[in-house]
């Protein structure tokens, strides 16, 4: 008897600084325990949610998931350099109408504003150079406004083979003797050999640099270069530069990329879901607790420890394994505090039989719990598959995470419900089903 | 035993309401969301900084977005100052386009590519059928010492008869919620009915159990087939109703504090669960006494 109240004791305590943890974690300045906040998913925190499709129809099928993860890399550096806090980049395999699709998954949390977000990732600058093509004349603007009367010639350009995709570094330098700020490209191997060619053919004549379809510069060519280098001189301002040096030094991908799907929640928004949510279940655990208080009576109360157990374990865990919520996995947990009685209700049911066969109290505790046992394996052995293929089939990170919330509360109820539960009553130590015990031990609305 | 004895009517019962259910489908068809069909969702308030006379009408933005070349949209008003647009898929040149067009507040914007939507379609069929087969055999594979007088596979087949009965009645709801109030087949709902299946596997589990354990006791070798299931579901049938109660306890209160996003999440589960504990009780456990006598009659020819 001693042993089981000690170990009751025990469970109590643990309880209660699981709980002190739950709780105190969420302040601030607590130190260590203030490492573990609750992680929520862009719908309770507001963020934009962004799916791209990558075209690798140009790319070998063995190429696909090396360029997969150099795309992914190349995004996460990009969204990097803009400073956003913990950004999410994914890339996963799908089947989109008996196609594989190769999907690239971004989420910013903080950005609510989609359309900056989609420019954040999106921004490809694109940098080409040209050849000379030949001159063109504009004929003179007429009407009366106009202000040229002669015709002016204007230098065409046509594309090379040489564009931004084969650069190797660009940095932001300033030209020793003028000052300016100025963008120093270095090109990879390919594109040395390449510049080197185009040099060679064009001595004496201009090559164009543009960038968005707009020239920033035609320097004439004075000689062949060799080395790779080369220098964009256009009158930008330092912070201009430095911007453009960025988006060049990230620009290439190596999977075009196309936006096929979208999601952007406004903080407030998320906030409200979140306080709704945190409302559904402080009063859903309320009227729960009150069904098994006015129902079983004094297991009743125990069931409510446990079931104060389980929340403040599962609370815990999520903490710890720092598990994402989404309204979705909010939803799914207070669904689960409704189900995590399961385990006590039969428990209950059957240890009520039991008494009513004459069994004393401990025997038909005992009992109920050893028969109970195999009822609960089972149904919860079937939660657990559907919430396996639940989360394994999921495709968006709301319903990944209901799964996920799913699959634990059931883990941790088979413990709160069993273990606790049974620690607990026993500790009572009752002995008699008779008098008093037996009013509450009794269930229902019947005396 | 009550509903052993009156099972006919409780099938019965069951037929109409399955019957009502694809009617209710064939009638009205499902009316699904964006998750599946593809298309943008926008939430624009006009609450902030901007004055209530200002707030553009339903039908002014309708008309506007028309004229952008938009197409056909659903625009439903949330509170004095806000509105919830459907549109098609908008591409990037579109959405900057609709959202300076709108000009309030964008609360919330989702836009899901057709790519995506044909990607969850399959998904959806997938993770149902893989659901139920699991289940099928996860039942079999359990009850498989239990052969006499009723073979395991037809205790997982029962159960999946059950299961669909689940699943069909609360689709049934939708498409008749989906004309009436505008709620939409979408992943939430999916989600859903695989948590129906899960929760009414669960009861019927529990049922199951209880007849295997009451077959396996000495005391009760001469009684009947039909006299074990039916001592089986009175031993738990309060079970049942009390966890079912306690659930939809949980459920009613998400549905009423809990946040928008999970409201038509709730009510599926509800209904599912409602209907998922009524098909435990008075449709699977009198199905394998109905399997049974059919079978004893069978022997007997």
């Amino acid at each position: 008897m001693n042993k089981i109240r000690f170990y009751a004791v025990i469970l109590l305590v643990i309880g209660a600084l699981l709980g002190a943890f739950v709780h105190y974690s969420e302040m601030p300045g607590r130190g260590f325990i203030s490492k573990f906040p609750y992680k929520l998913g862009l719908d309770l925190s507001g963020g934009s949610h962004l799916v791209y499709q990558a075209d690798t129809s140009k790319i070998a099928s063995e190429n696909i998931d090396g360029s997969m993860e150099t795309l992914k890399n190349v995004i996460e550096s990009r969204i990097n350099a803009f400073g956003v806090a913990e950004p999410i980049v994914q890339t996963e395999k799908g089947t989109s109408g008996g196609q594989e699709i190769h999907k690239l998954i971004v989420e910013l949390p903080g950005v609510t504003d989609l359309e900056k977000a989609v420019e954040l990732i999106g921004k490809t600058p694109v940098l080409e150079f040209k050849t000379e093509k030949g001159v063109r004349s504009i004929p003179a603007a007429t009407g009366t406004n106009a202000t040229a009367t002669e015709a002016v010639d204007v230098m065409e350009y046509e594309a090379t083979e040489l564009t931004g995709r084969y650069l190797d570094r660009a940095q932001l330098e300033f030209d020793p003797n003028t000052y300016q700020p100025m963008i120093a490209l270095t090109f990879n191997e390919e594109g040395k050999a390449l510049f080197a060619d185009l040099t060679t053919k064009n001595v004496g004549k201009t090559i164009a640099i543009y960038l968005d379809g707009q020239p920033i510069s035609a320097p004439v060519v004075q000689e062949p270069i060799r080395d790779g280098k080369a220098v964009i001189n256009g009158r930008f301002t330092p912070a201009e530069a430095r911007d453009l040096a960025r988006d060049l030094r990230y620009g290439a991908l190596p999977v075009p990329i196309e936006l096929v799907g979208t999601q952007s929640i406004g903080a407030s928004l998320g906030t409200d879901a979140l306080n709704a949510s945190v409302e559904a279940g402080i009063y859903g655990f309320i009227i729960i607790a009150l069904f098994l208080l006015v129902w079983y009576r004094l297991p009743g109360i125990i069931a409510i420890i446990s079931l104060t157990l389980y929340t403040v374990i599962t609370l815990a865990l999520f903490k710890l394994f720092g598990i994402v919520l989404t309204s979705a996995g909010l939803a799914g947990f207070i669904i689960s505090i409704g189900m995590a009685v399961d385990g006590n209700i039969l428990i209950f049911e059957r240890m009520k039989e039991e008494l009513q066969k004459g069994h004393s109290i401990e025997d038909g505790i005992k009992e109920g719990f050893a028969r109970a046992w195999l009822s609960i394996r089972d149904s919860n052995t079937s939660s657990i598959i559907t919430g396996l293929i639940l989360f394994f089939t999921a495709t968006s990170p709301l319903i990944k995470g209901f799964a996920l919330v799913f699959i634990l509360g059931v883990f941790v109820s088979m413990f709160t419900s069993i273990t606790v539960t049974r620690t607990l009553l026993l500790a009572l130590g009752m002995k008699k089903y008779e008098g008093a015990t037996k009013f509450l031990f009794g269930h229902g609305l019947k005396k | 035993m009550f509903i052993v004895k009156n099972r006919k009517i409780f099938y019965a019962f069951s037929i109409l309401m399955i019957a009502l259910s694809f009617a209710s489908v064939w009638k009205w068809g499902l009316n699904f969301g964006i998750d599946f069909t593809g298309g943008s969702v926008i939430e624009v308030s006009y609450a902030d900084g901007i004055q209530a006379s200002t707030t553009p009408s339903a039908t002014v933005i309708r008309e506007n977005l028309i004229n952008a070349g938009i197409g056909e949209s659903v625009i439903r008003q949330i509170g004095d100052q806000g509105y919830i647009i459907r549109t098609p898929h908008l591409d990037d040149a579109q959405r900057k386009e609709v959202v300076g067009l709108l000009g309030g507040e964008i609360k919330k914007l989702d836009s899901v590519g057709p790519v995506l939507g044909r990607e969850l379609q399959g998904k959806a069929a997938w993770s149902i059928g893989l659901v139920l087969l699991a289940i099928v055999l996860f039942i079999t594979f359990t009850f498989r010492k239990v052969s006499r007088p009723v073979a395991s596979w037809k205790y997982g087949s029962v159960a999946i008869i059950a299961l669909l009965h689940d699943v069909i009645v609360p689709i049934g709801l939708f498409a008749f919620l989906g004309r009436a109030g505008g709620f939409e087949i979408d992943a939430l709902f999916i989600t859903a009915l695989l948590v129906i299946l899960g929760f009414s596997i669960h009861d019927t589990i529990v049922v199951f159990d209880r007849t295997r354990e009451n077959l396996s006791l000495p005391e009760n070798s001469k009684k009947g087939f039909d006299q074990i299931v039916g001592e089986s579901l009175v031993q738990t049938v309060s079970r049942s109703i009390n966890t079912t109660l306690t659930t939809v306890l949980a459920l009613l209160a998400l549905y009423f504090f809990g946040p928008e996003t999970t409201r038509n999440f709730s009510l599926a589960l509800i209904a599912g669960i409602g209907v998922g504990v009524y098909s435990s009780v008075f449709i699977a456990s009198p199905l394998l006494v109905t399997l049974e006598q059919m079978q004893a009659k069978k022997a007997s020819k």
